[in-house]
């Protein structure tokens, strides 16, 4: 299911036949095992490992790969990538549902009988529209700031995080134009069509998980090729010596632009995959929070290793959705306390990056490059002392 | 002989400072040439208005009889001019392969969609492209190295890897700045042969920036001297050795040798 049609190098075959058995046996573990197993199962997994929480994990590991290929690849700090998210969401709540009700356009889509207003278009085409769209932006924004250095396009992009979610939240009416329903936000999304056999609802969650993993494993395969060809040696260049990749014939404007491109594709296929998640876009979701989330499960899992970032969202959307609650619900059953542990959520994530930063900068999974500097640096320290 | 590049009147000011002043310039086809001058004499500016940098107040740049001035750098290296840097620029976590294989980017054409779907060109375009960059390297002597880390390389295998990296835009210029800085007179010697090398086999022209006289004077076909940002003296070795201006300019008002 991970895309057998051209997998050739042998690293490759093997990590499509992990992700895929992976994938098969969670699959299998909530549509079958759970439904029919005994009920202490059933609560196990509900409350630790639910279904709804591993498909959040997908739509956070989309993204930071997305947003590795930018940080990881390219070098280009970014602090506003839940723009994209936002963006890419939107454009699912546009093309598929009936918020846009004076259109009542249908393209192989699939309405909620009794919705069939608005623009219905099929799932797969939307999320090729809002990569697209959110490739474009990407540029837009892009073009003017990709000239500052580090901070300063740190701060730019920052901005931008802001801006867009605040045009959704006030989107209601931009001159008479209902551009984004404002606090109250887009909802229902259509069904997906699943195979032909199924219409995926918001309690499908089995299913959704396998296209999910379909979507993730194409931006797994996306991040390694182009790492491995001309644009990943271009972008690891400027990541290197921005003066000297130039002298050596990479432009870098377009470079980074592409570097922005990619990440901002899978930002708008994060958008999608979550809008169907959750049936629907909450423009409130959309906060400053999100893009440093995303931002630590890069640096946490390894900046430029695609097995590190995967790691480092399974784990930080991990104790952000479902890990943190369950394990403070454990906790206060056994001592009787009455601890609201995930409202410490933040003092969890600061720990950590302080602890990671302080033992571990590689990260978790680190990009072999990246660990011969650290370790190099710690070699330093000790013939000092 | 044609010239390969030629700078005509070249003025850079900096406010009030002019760095370089009305310099003309030129680097025949095939053939090694320096430019020296004690510290502060306007070197680097002028390299820096030859791979475009800067832009100069006025003059221009001419290479391969096309005006190259004011463009970016990315556009100048793929019309033929490279360079190597006198404190080493090399990528350092990237293999010695990678390093020269970032320099063929102008000269490759794969782009997004055809690295994704790994089009038949797009293979056969990243297999020769290895191939060049072994080749490159085993040129160069380095081949051993190809897949270790550029930062992990010896400093004088570095210097070596700058040559590679460069001679994979296919240039028809290269500039060499201060290439034999750190080395030792037995290096700089080996270093004089390989230059002559390079030229010879990839059919280059070599403009080199030094400040070791010997080597200066035992590889260059001609040498254009710069000081305070004036070119004070222009022939063959032997003449500069033996002109006034430019015993005064390196030994003149101070009265201790410099150019070391």
């Amino acid at each position: 299911m991970t895309g057998h049609k051209a997998i050739e190098d042998r690293s490759n075959r093997r990590w499509a036949i992990g992700f895929t058995a992976v994938a098969v046996f969670l699959f299998v573990l909530y549509h079958w095992i759970v439904p029919n197993g005994p009920s202490w199962l059933h609560d196990f997994v509900q409350g630790w490992f639910s279904n709804a929480n591993t498909n959040e994990m997908i739509v956070y590991i989309i993204m930071a790969l997305g947003l590795n290929v930018v940080v990881g690849y390219a070098g280009l700090l970014d602090l506003g990538f839940v723009a994209f998210w936002a963006i890419g969401g939107y454009v699912a709540g546009w093309l598929m549902s009936s918020f846009l009700g004076n259109f009542k356009i249908n393209i192989f889509g699939n309405p909620a009988p009794g919705l069939e207003m608005g623009i219905h278009v099929t799932f797969w085409w939307v999320l090729l529209a809002a990569g697209g769209f959110c490739a474009i932006w990407g540029i837009i924004i892009g073009a003017p700031t990709l000239r500052l250095k580090s901070d300063y396009l740190a701060l730019v992009t920052l901005g931008f995080g802001e801006i867009i979610p605040q045009v959704f939240i006030n989107g209601q009416d931009i001159n008479g134009f209902n551009l984004s329903n404002g606090n109250q936000g887009i909802t229902p999304i259509d069904p997906i069509r699943f195979f032909g056999f199924r219409n995926l609802g918001p309690f499908d969650l089995d299913y959704k998980f396998v296209i999910y993993a379909v979507i993730c494993a194409g931006m797994v395969m996306v991040s390694l090729r182009l790492r491995q060809g001309r644009l990943g040696r271009a972008w690891l260049a400027i990541r290197e010596d921005e003066l000297a990749a130039s002298m050596m014939g990479v432009p870098l404007m377009r470079t980074k632009l592409a570097a922005y491109a990619v990440g901002a594709f899978s930002g708008g296929l994060g958008g999608v995959v979550f809008a169907t998640h959750i049936n629907g876009i909450f423009a409130e979701r959309f906060n400053f929070s999100i893009s440093i989330l995303i931002l630590a499960m890069v640096v946490l899992g390894g900046m430029g290793n695609v097995w590190g970032v995967m790691v480092g969202a399974i784990v930080l959307s991990w104790i952000n959705g479902i890990g943190l609650q369950q394990f403070g619900n454990t906790v206060n059953g056994a001592f009787n306390t009455n601890i609201d542990f995930p409202s410490f959520n933040f003092l969890i994530f600061g720990s950590l990056l302080i602890l990671m930063m302080m033992f571990r900068r590689e990260g978790f999974i680190p990009e072999a490059r990246v660990r011969l500097v650290m370790h190099e640096h710690e070699d330093d320290n000790e013939e000092v002392h | 002989m044609a010239n390969a590049l030629e700078a005509h009147n070249i003025t850079v000011q900096f406010g009030g400072l002019v760095a370089v002043n009305d310099v003309s310039f030129d680097v025949p086809e095939g053939g090694i040439v320096s430019l020296i001058g004690p510290n502060g004499a306007g070197k680097t500016t002028f390299f820096n208005v030859l791979t475009g940098l800067y832009k100069p107040t006025s003059g221009s740049v001419r290479l391969n009889n096309q005006v190259i001035t004011g463009k970016s750098p990315h556009i100048i290296a793929r019309n033929g001019l490279a360079r190597t840097f006198q404190n080493i620029r090399l990528f350092g976590l990237m293999t010695a392969e990678e390093n020269v294989m970032v320099a063929m980017h102008s000269h490759m054409r794969s782009g997004i969609i055809s690295t994704l779907i790994k089009t038949p060109h797009q293979r056969r375009e990243e297999r020769e492209a290895h191939e060049r960059a072994r080749e490159l390297l085993d040129y160069v002597g380095i081949g051993k190295y190809a897949s270790d880390y550029a930062r992990n390389l010896p400093y004088g295998d570095q210097r070596r890897l700058e040559v590679a990296r460069a001679l994979a835009l296919k240039p028809s210029v290269l500039l060499l700045d201060e290439p034999t800085a750190g080395m030792n007179p037995q290096e700089s010697a080996r270093f004089v042969d390989f230059v002559r090398k390079v030229r010879e086999d990839q059919k280059v022209s070599i403009l080199l920036i030094e400040h070791d006289m010997s080597v200066v004077m035992k590889v260059s076909e001609r040498v254009t001297v710069l000081d305070q940002g004036q070119k004070i003296a222009e022939g063959s070795p032997d003449e500069i050795k033996t002109n006034p201006r430019v015993i005064e300019a390196y030994l003149g008002k101070s009265g201790v040798e410099g150019g070391h």
